[in-house]
């Protein structure tokens, strides 16, 4: 349940800050980092909850945005990154980084209390 | 705590942030910060407009007088009706910021030499180009006179004030995508960044002037008996802009050859340059214009024609608009970066550009005291230099500087510290018109207002750089052309070289009145035209510059094809403007043809020429004969003049291709034909001819293999993104034309907007260009024209009153501007 909690709450918290684009891109990992340390979990249930959470919302976000553009800027940004052109590539790690990003802010974030 | 894992992990946390936050080196560019650029509510994902995108908007603005109204067509093309000028150009600026934004300011980096700045040290030869050039120089003086006429500053002043709302609403998320790939925010817009983009212009169009340096080598190289031979004076088959035999006016200005010209200039001294300009603008920058009257179109009214040919670049160079007012009603293409519509018509006239391709911008040597370059040698005494700094920031390193000597001629752009291209350790200042106090902005300001043909001269008579054959049609019948700008009164041969620049003997000695530059209105033959050829023949009292800066076959075929059309429609004008017919191949086609010795060829030889003899003269995509024609024809040109200038290490000037053709027309037994580097034998044509056949050969057998013979698959135009990236670009297009054909569509270069009105009432007027509205690549509007720019379609327009454009089933969206 706490897992499950997490994951929810990292999502929402993140997705809240990113609509005040004058916080830098990474405000996100201070929302991992922050749930890590109010829901108490282990550290790597702590880092796969905002992993998860992340790799849903940017993956989902960027799905939706994606799709709606018919991917003519993602398969352009997938030609010069480059990853031959392949969107759903660029939707993928465009998720992992995010997850990445969080899932280590929340794992520092799990070792702030002491181990139950 | 656990206080070392926290540590740990915290370290790695802080040091992934850090490098996605960091643009890392990804061969010779970087990265974006790809934490911030794939971010979906950061990054690029957010420039990735959704394809049903509604424009649909009310914005609330301070900076306007009265509220205004946009609408937007199917196309995206923006109409504004607005109660007073000011407005207009402020929500102009709005419109051009909010679609071209990072176009607008990436033109003005280049233009000012700051591309280091955001591209890196990899710009740095570019940015010390543009600064020696003087291009801020010439455009902090425009900006001085264009703040003295009133309607060009309050124009400047509202257009900048318009760009600068949209950038201030913009939010980090909102930027355009290239800032964000390339890491960098856009800045405010200034009076003096307009200024900078018309004076890239004048750079881009008068880069005739730029030959001087390889033209001295070549001169030096040859002798001038040979010289003149290979760059004659006047073409045989120029048929120019002003008809032959019309009278020109008594010239107004005494120009006086220097006295030692012959000994000091003309001939051979130890003169020669190794200077090379890094940047020469595209030759083939030029433009197709005519009018016809209406005793030759179908409705008794003038059809007026225009097709700029211009690099072809994404986003386009051009945004298309109509612009209203209770003072004007003006419709055509605007360049984002300045106010006003520079090619188009209003309700009353219609007017378009081609480049006069006059020279006036010249080198002269200049001797210093010594390096420090604070005294150099004028009219017998040493006179001080003054300097200019230009600092030159570079992305991520010490800044650059250059001091740049200024002299009586201009800037010194040529010096010991500009090694990089200079390596003959010689001083050469540029002259050039385009440092010369000017308000091009003026001509464009007043054509948009005006109603007839007095309007029409006043307007352009005080335009100067770069000078431009202006077109003209009304819809009350008038058509005229007149080549207008400031152009220097030149003594033959002055400035196709570099001159001394140790006295005023070699300074230009004035200009030419406007009154006396070529022009003609409603002439007996019923149609006017130009196409970048000379514009007047051998009678007309001034110099106008060598030969060769003058192409000649586009002129040749729009006249013979006008003169002999009656009952023209603006279809027959679509047609004529995307016609593939080469002249060129008619001309010199038979010629080659009687020079090849079939004796000498082998089969699949022969099977090459059978295809170029039983060629249809079109630069058709499928045609495989223009393919083979052109390879035949750049090797015969290659196989005559090698000899003659591939032995030089210096950079030289090649004679054009037409002196080599009209040589070729009157006799075949050419001098140059003979291989300077054989003793033993003297060559004919007919042996560079039947050699050139065997060259080709394997060309043809790869294109063959690869399946690229037929015309548009070997030309493969392209549109380059302006970051060359071909991610952005689009790429092999399925277009004909050559240069030298009216559709000159080279590889990269070509019409860059093609517009045909008829002066009807109302004006019905067709245009396309090879872009799209929007500069965003990910808004399918980025390139929405370009199929059918390359298939030569065109669009209707829609020129609306504002009460139509409310209803019309073609507006899509609709901008209210509100006063705030």
């Amino acid at each position: 349940m706490k897992f499950i909690t997490s994951i929810i709450i990292t999502a929402l918290l993140s997705f809240a800050s990113g609509l005040f684009t004058v916080l830098p891109w990474y405000t996100f990992s201070f929302c991992a980092f922050i749930v890590a340390i109010a829901i108490h979990q282990k550290p790597i249930h702590s880092f796969l909850a905002a992993f998860i959470a992340l790799f849903i919302l940017w993956g989902v976000l960027a799905f939706i945005m994606d799709n709606q553009n018919q991917h003519v800027l993602s398969t352009k940004v997938a030609n010069i990154l480059p990853l031959n052109g392949s969107y759903n590539l660029l939707i993928l790690i465009t998720a992992f980084v995010g997850a990445l990003v969080a899932g280590l802010a929340a794992l520092t974030g799990s070792y702030v209390r002491k181990q139950n | 705590m656990r206080t070392i894992p926290f540590i740990v992990s915290a370290v790695i946390t802080t040091a992934l942030i850090t490098l996605l936050n960091m643009q890392l080196p990804s061969g010779k560019t970087k990265t974006p910060r790809l934490g911030f650029f794939l971010n979906p509510q950061y990054g690029f994902w957010q420039n990735a407009e959704p394809a049903n995108v509604s424009f649909d908007k009310d914005i609330k603005i301070a900076g306007i007088k009265n509220n205004a109204e946009v609408y937007f067509d199917d196309r995206l093309v923006p109409h504004i009706y607005a109660e007073t000028d000011a407005d207009a150009y402020f929500i102009q600026g709005y419109l051009h910021a909010k679609f071209r934004l990072w176009q607008m300011e990436f033109q003005t980096y280049a233009a000012s030499g700051r591309l280091s700045e955001i591209l890196g040290k990899s710009m740095l030869p570019t940015d010390k180009y543009f600064r020696r050039l003087g291009m801020v120089f010439g455009a902090e003086r425009a900006i001085e006179t264009m703040n003295e006429y009133a309607e060009t500053k309050n124009a400047m002043d509202a257009y900048t004030d318009g760009v600068n709302a949209y950038i201030n609403s913009l939010k980090e998320n909102d930027i355009p995508f290239e800032y964000k790939l390339l890491d960098y925010k856009p800045e405010p817009w200034t009076n003096l960044k307009t200024a900078l983009f018309l004076k890239f212009m004048s750079f881009d169009l008068t880069g005739q002037g730029d030959d001087d340096l390889y033209l001295t080598n070549t001169k030096n190289l040859l002798g001038w008996e040979t010289f003149k031979k290979l760059f004659p004076e006047r073409a045989d088959s120029l048929d120019p802009i002003i008809p032959k035999g019309t009278a020109f006016e008594k010239p107004s200005i005494d120009v006086k050859l220097p006295a030692n010209a012959d000994s000091v200039y003309f001939g051979i001294d130890k003169n020669t340059t190794q200077a090379v300009a890094p940047i020469i603008p595209n030759k083939n920058n030029g433009s197709n214009n005519w009018a016809v009257s209406g005793s030759k179109t179908k409705s008794g009214k003038p059809i007026l024609c225009n097709d700029p040919h211009l690099g072809l670049n994404l986003p386009s160079l051009w945004y298309e608009m109509q612009i209203t007012t209770p003072t004007l009603n003006t419709y055509g293409a605007s360049f984002p970066g300045a106010p006003c519509i520079i090619i188009g018509f209003n309700d009353s006239i219609a007017w378009g550009v081609t480049n006069a391709g006059r020279d006036v911008k010249d080198f002269y040597e200049i001797k210093f005291k010594d390096s420090t370059m604070q005294e150099y040698w004028f009219n017998g005494t040493w006179k001080k230099s003054d300097f200019r700094k230009e600092i030159i920031k570079i992305k991520g390193q010490p800044d650059d500087i250059e001091n740049i000597a200024m002299t009586v001629f201009g800037p010194v752009m040529y010096d010991r510290n500009y090694k990089s291209k200079n390596n003959d350790g010689k001083y050469y200042a540029v002259r050039w018109t385009a440092h010369d106090p000017s308000n091009e902005l003026a001509t464009f300001y007043k054509l948009n207002h005006a109603k007839n043909y007095v309007d029409y001269v006043d307007a352009i008579s005080t335009f100067q750089c770069p000078g431009q054959n202006f077109v003209f049609a009304s819809v009350n019948g008038d058509i005229a052309i007149r080549q207008q700008g400031k152009f220097v009164a030149k003594w033959k041969g002055q400035g196709d070289f570099v001159m001394p620049g140790t006295d005023s003997t070699y300074l230009w000695q004035g200009f030419i009145p406007a009154k006396e530059n070529p022009q003609i209105m409603n002439p007996v033959r019923g149609f006017v035209s130009s196409a970048n050829q000379m514009a007047v023949d051998s009678t007309y009292p001034y110099y106008l510059g060598k030969s060769s800066n003058f192409p000649l076959y586009r002129g040749y075929i729009i006249n013979r094809k006008l003169a002999a059309m009656n009952n023209i429609t603006p279809q027959d004008m679509q047609q004529m403007q995307t016609d593939n017919y080469n002249v060129i191949a008619e001309f010199i086609r038979p010629v080659l043809l009687k020079l090849i010795d079939d004796t000498k060829l082998n089969n699949d030889e022969k099977r090459a020429v059978e295809i170029v003899k039983n060629w249809n003269l079109r630069n058709d995509i499928n045609e495989k004969g223009a393919t083979i024609f052109k390879l035949l024809w750049d090797s015969v040109y290659t196989g005559v003049y090698a000899d003659e200038f591939g032995n030089s290490k210096l950079p030289l000037y090649w004679p054009d291709k037409t002196t080599l053709l009209e040589a070729l027309l009157k006799n075949t037994d050419y001098s140059f034909a003979d291989n300077i580097n054989t003793t033993d034998k003297k060559e004919t044509m007919s042996d560079v001819v039947t050699s050139a056949v065997q060259k080709i050969l394997p060309v043809i057998r790869q294109l063959e293999k690869d399946n690229k013979l037929e015309w548009g698959l070997y030309k493969d135009t392209y549109i380059n993104s302006l970051l060359k990236i071909p991610a952005l670009s689009r790429l092999h297009l399925p277009i004909g034309g050559n240069d030298g054909i009216i559709n000159a569509t080279t590889a990269n270069h070509g019409p860059s907007w093609r517009m045909i009105v008829h002066l009807t009432q109302p004006i019905e007027a067709y245009a396309v260009f090879p872009g799209g509205e929007s500069g965003n690549p990910g808004s399918k509007y980025y390139d929405t024209f370009v199929d059918s720019w390359a298939a030569g379609k065109y669009y209707a327009v829609l020129f609306l009153k504002k009460q139509e454009a409310r209803h019309n089933n073609r507006i899509k969206w609709h901008f209210t501007f509100i006063k705030a």
